[in-house]
């Protein structure tokens, strides 16, 4: 047990800080040419696709590197890594893994330089949480498969140059019927319908595929290895430690709020239940970091990368619910009123939802971790 | 970084799991309870040889020399068997005479404790229950060259099964003006009577004093200026029995789904019902994230002196709240045979009672996080 950094990570720590003293000014601006250019520069360390392996034009990085450069990017605020998120998150990832040559070739470079935006299609009207009963078909006709169905909930999907796709080839089988298809957005017969999400926004889209013609070479992997294809990259990205960083800079905002709000007119800080949930917030936040880095432990001993990130999953859902909770409890009447706390009380259900509801973590560790009957 | 045990620490686990499973199965911890001694002398001795009594006390005084890392190993085994004795408390004696006792005194006191030939506790609490340098009342008279201590200590573990008690008394106004002295069964003045407790594997109750002399030879440190090596002392209790918390909270886990994979309604293993696997998926992510603060904290709390006494307050807040729901959740969804006293999970509930308060509840340990925030 040996929570100490080496001095060479200590140095990496020491430089990412440099260069963020040097390139990112305070308030950071959120112009479009403000961000082009800091991709620009982001690419050119390298840091964007960072742990993505040199010889796929990543960074090389290691795990603690990546740690080290996520906390100090999110504590001073900065944007994102990189601008295509589900690029880097989902297909990036995907392609290393299961990509040809030539796949990887067109969009591993696009993903890096921020050049090209991508969406995934995985949720179905009828296969939410029971994601791999998906029925969006697709049926070779020579050099094509053609495409016929309907995804949900696809962030992005009005901007996004390109699918990530998961369809059924294979009727018979559950999980061995499932592939994954890489479409562009502008091919004829598809067509997407934004929809509202609770607050108003078209966060999210239905996105329907009308004999959707694909190229065979837009295929990764091989036909029925759609579902290994997304659960490799869904572990990939389930560390869990850069969501820590982000509940940090949401509690720190909380305080704030505490710090400028009375509660029966004495400082909501004052206030022994506040303080006291502050504190469980603080230390819901600590166990989400710690268990992040016992998983990157694991995963640095060879382990591959295991469900124990539904555990993350669930803490930070709960804490989602408690701290929006705590803001309207701290802004007293004013809760009713539009305001971005009230909105962000609003909007963490989405974050709690996506990528498997909190119920579907619990089957996760209950059926594969604690080895208890299936449903 | 590391954020794992050592192969030393595993091979300590393994002979420790030996030497309970062998010695102490849970029937044995059954009889123990009902003895009027709470603990087993042949266990005693037996401990005393393989050099458990004073693992962290330096090998130059009969210590083994090993860290409060490998103690933590030690308590996640014995808390895991609810093993009866006086282990905790005579461990922490023995840590805080080699921490703050002058050569002459550690010469005096821990060979016995190394031997078996004595026993250790801490009485860090009074009538009215505060933890912490603030809550000693008890002050002493100065009397010639020492002091008279005359007075009641509340709520101390092993408080009959002692006969070396840690003892903090007051000397001056100031909230950190206090002593620490050493008393010894041998002397004048002092006796102890246990109280019926919940947990009947834990012992504990009143030391009365009645003009004990202390003299400079009994004094650890100077007092008036033994503030800080109580607190490190109360933080080093915290982390034993947060340790201890962590192996009987993942034994109950274990105990429930085992009875949940066994017990049949409704024609499936009741561990098919999501109203059954989703607290123990609860409970698999309380244990794994109590692991993670509590290895940090234990590492902090030596490495780190500004980070470490948060650290063990998130930990110990973490685990007086997650083991309160584990043991109110063990026996529930074991349904009416939890209620019984032949099930073995009810003593893992009152396990939880004991353990709550011990080294300080939530509350105590999150208004400790607030304050080191800077709320």
């Amino acid at each position: 047990m040996d929570f100490s950094f080496a001095p060479e990570e200590d140095a990496f720590r020491q430089e990412v800080r440099d260069f963020l003293e040097e390139n990112l000014p305070d308030p950071v601006p959120t112009t479009p040419e403000f961000l082009q250019e800091w991709n620009a520069k982001l690419r050119e360390k390298r840091w964007v696709g960072f742990a993505w392996p040199k010889e796929e034009g990543g960074g090389g990085g290691t795990l603690i590197q990546q740690y080290i450069l996520k906390e100090e990017m999110s504590a001073r605020r900065a944007p994102p890594l990189g601008g295509d998120f589900m690029g880097l998150a989902w297909v990036g990832p995907a392609l290393i893994r299961h990509g040809t040559e030539a796949q990887k070739k067109r969009f591993l470079s696009d993903i890096l330089d921020s050049k090209s935006l991508w969406c995934t299609g995985y949720s179905e009207p009828d296969s939410g949480s029971d994601l791999a009963s998906l029925k969006t078909r697709a049926v070779q006709e020579g050099e094509e498969y053609v495409v016929n169905g309907q995804k949900i909930w696809t962030s992005a999907a009005m901007q996004a140059k390109w699918i990530f796709n998961l369809v059924r080839t294979e009727s018979s089988s559950r999980y061995g019927g499932i592939t994954c298809l890489l479409i562009p957005m502008d091919t004829p017969g598809i067509e997407i319908r934004p929809i509202e999400n609770l607050s108003g926004r078209a966060g999210f889209n239905e996105v329907f595929f009308t004999d959707v013609r694909v190229p065979v070479e837009n295929r990764l992997g091989k036909e029925g290895e759609g579902w290994r294809v997304v659960m490799g990259a869904l572990a990939n990205e389930r560390s869990g430690i850069s969501e820590s960083t982000e509940m940090t800079r949401k509690l720190d905002s909380l305080i704030d709020l505490a710090r400028a709000s009375s509660k029966a007119g004495r400082p909501a800080l004052d206030d022994t239940s506040v303080r006291r949930e502050l504190a469980a917030f603080d230390t819901g936040i600590e166990a989400m970091r710690l268990n992040g880095m016992r998983n990157l432990t694991r995963q640095l001993k060879g382990d591959p990368p295991s469900s124990e990130t539904s555990v993350n999953k669930l803490l930070r859902g709960a804490l989602e619910i408690r701290m929006a909770e705590l803001s309207l409890e701290v802004l007293g009447s004013a809760s009713q009123l539009d305001g971005p706390w009230q909105n962000a009380s609003l909007s963490f259900h989405g974050t709690v939802i996506g990528g498997g509801t909190p119920n579907i973590q619990r089957n996760i560790i209950a059926e594969r971790i604690l080895g208890l009957p299936k449903d | 970084m590391n954020f794992g045990f050592e192969e030393e620490q595993e091979l300590l686990r393994r002979e420790i799991r030996k030497f309970l499973d062998e010695q102490c199965p849970i029937e044995r911890v059954r009889s123990i309870a009902q003895d009027p001694d709470g603990y087993e002398r042949a266990h005693w001795k037996q401990l005393a040889e393989l050099g458990w009594l004073v693992l962290i006390v330096p090998e130059a005084y009969g210590g083994a020399g090993l860290s409060w890392i490998d103690a933590v190993v030690l308590f996640e085994e014995t808390g895991r068997s609810l093993f009866p004795s006086p282990l905790v408390s005579t461990v922490l004696t023995g840590a805080t005479i080699a921490d703050l006792g002058s050569d002459d005194q550690k010469r005096r006191w821990l060979p016995g404790l190394a031997d078996g030939s004595r026993i250790g506790t801490i009485a860090f609490l009074e009538e009215h229950d505060r933890v912490g340098a603030a809550g000693i009342q008890l002050r002493g008279q100065p009397s010639g060259d020492g002091f008279l201590l005359t007075g009641e200590k509340h709520f101390v573990a092993d408080v009959e099964q002692a006969d070396l008690w840690v003892v903090p008394f007051r000397v001056g106004e100031s909230e950190d003006a206090i002593g620490l002295a050493v008393v010894e069964g041998e002397q004048n003045g002092i006796s102890g009577r246990t109280l019926r407790s919940i947990d009947t594997t834990k012992r504990v109750g009143v030391l009365q004093l009645d003009a004990v002399r202390i003299g400079p030879e009994a004094l650890l440190g100077r007092p008036g200026e033994a503030a800080p090596g109580f607190m490190r002392l109360l933080d080093r209790g915290a982390v034993a029995v947060t340790a201890e918390v962590i192996g009987a909270a993942e034994e109950a886990l274990r105990i429930t789904v085992e009875f949940a994979k066994q017990r049949v309604q409704f024609g499936h293993p009741i561990g098919h019902f999501q109203g059954v696997k989703h607290p123990l998926a609860e409970m698999y992510v309380e244990v794994e994230s109590l692991k993670s603060l509590l290895y940090y904290a234990a590492w902090a709390l030596e490495e780190d002196p500004e980070l470490g006494p948060v650290a063990v307050s998130r930990a110990k807040a973490y685990a007086a709240d997650a083991f309160t729901r584990i043991g109110i959740d063990g026996i529930q969804l074991h349904g009416g045979v939890g209620y019984t006293l032949e099930y073995d999970i009810q003593l893992y509930l009152k396990r939880s009672k004991w353990a709550r308060s011990m080294y300080g509840d939530a509350d105590y340990h999150h208004d400790r996080i607030a304050i080191a925030r800077g709320l």
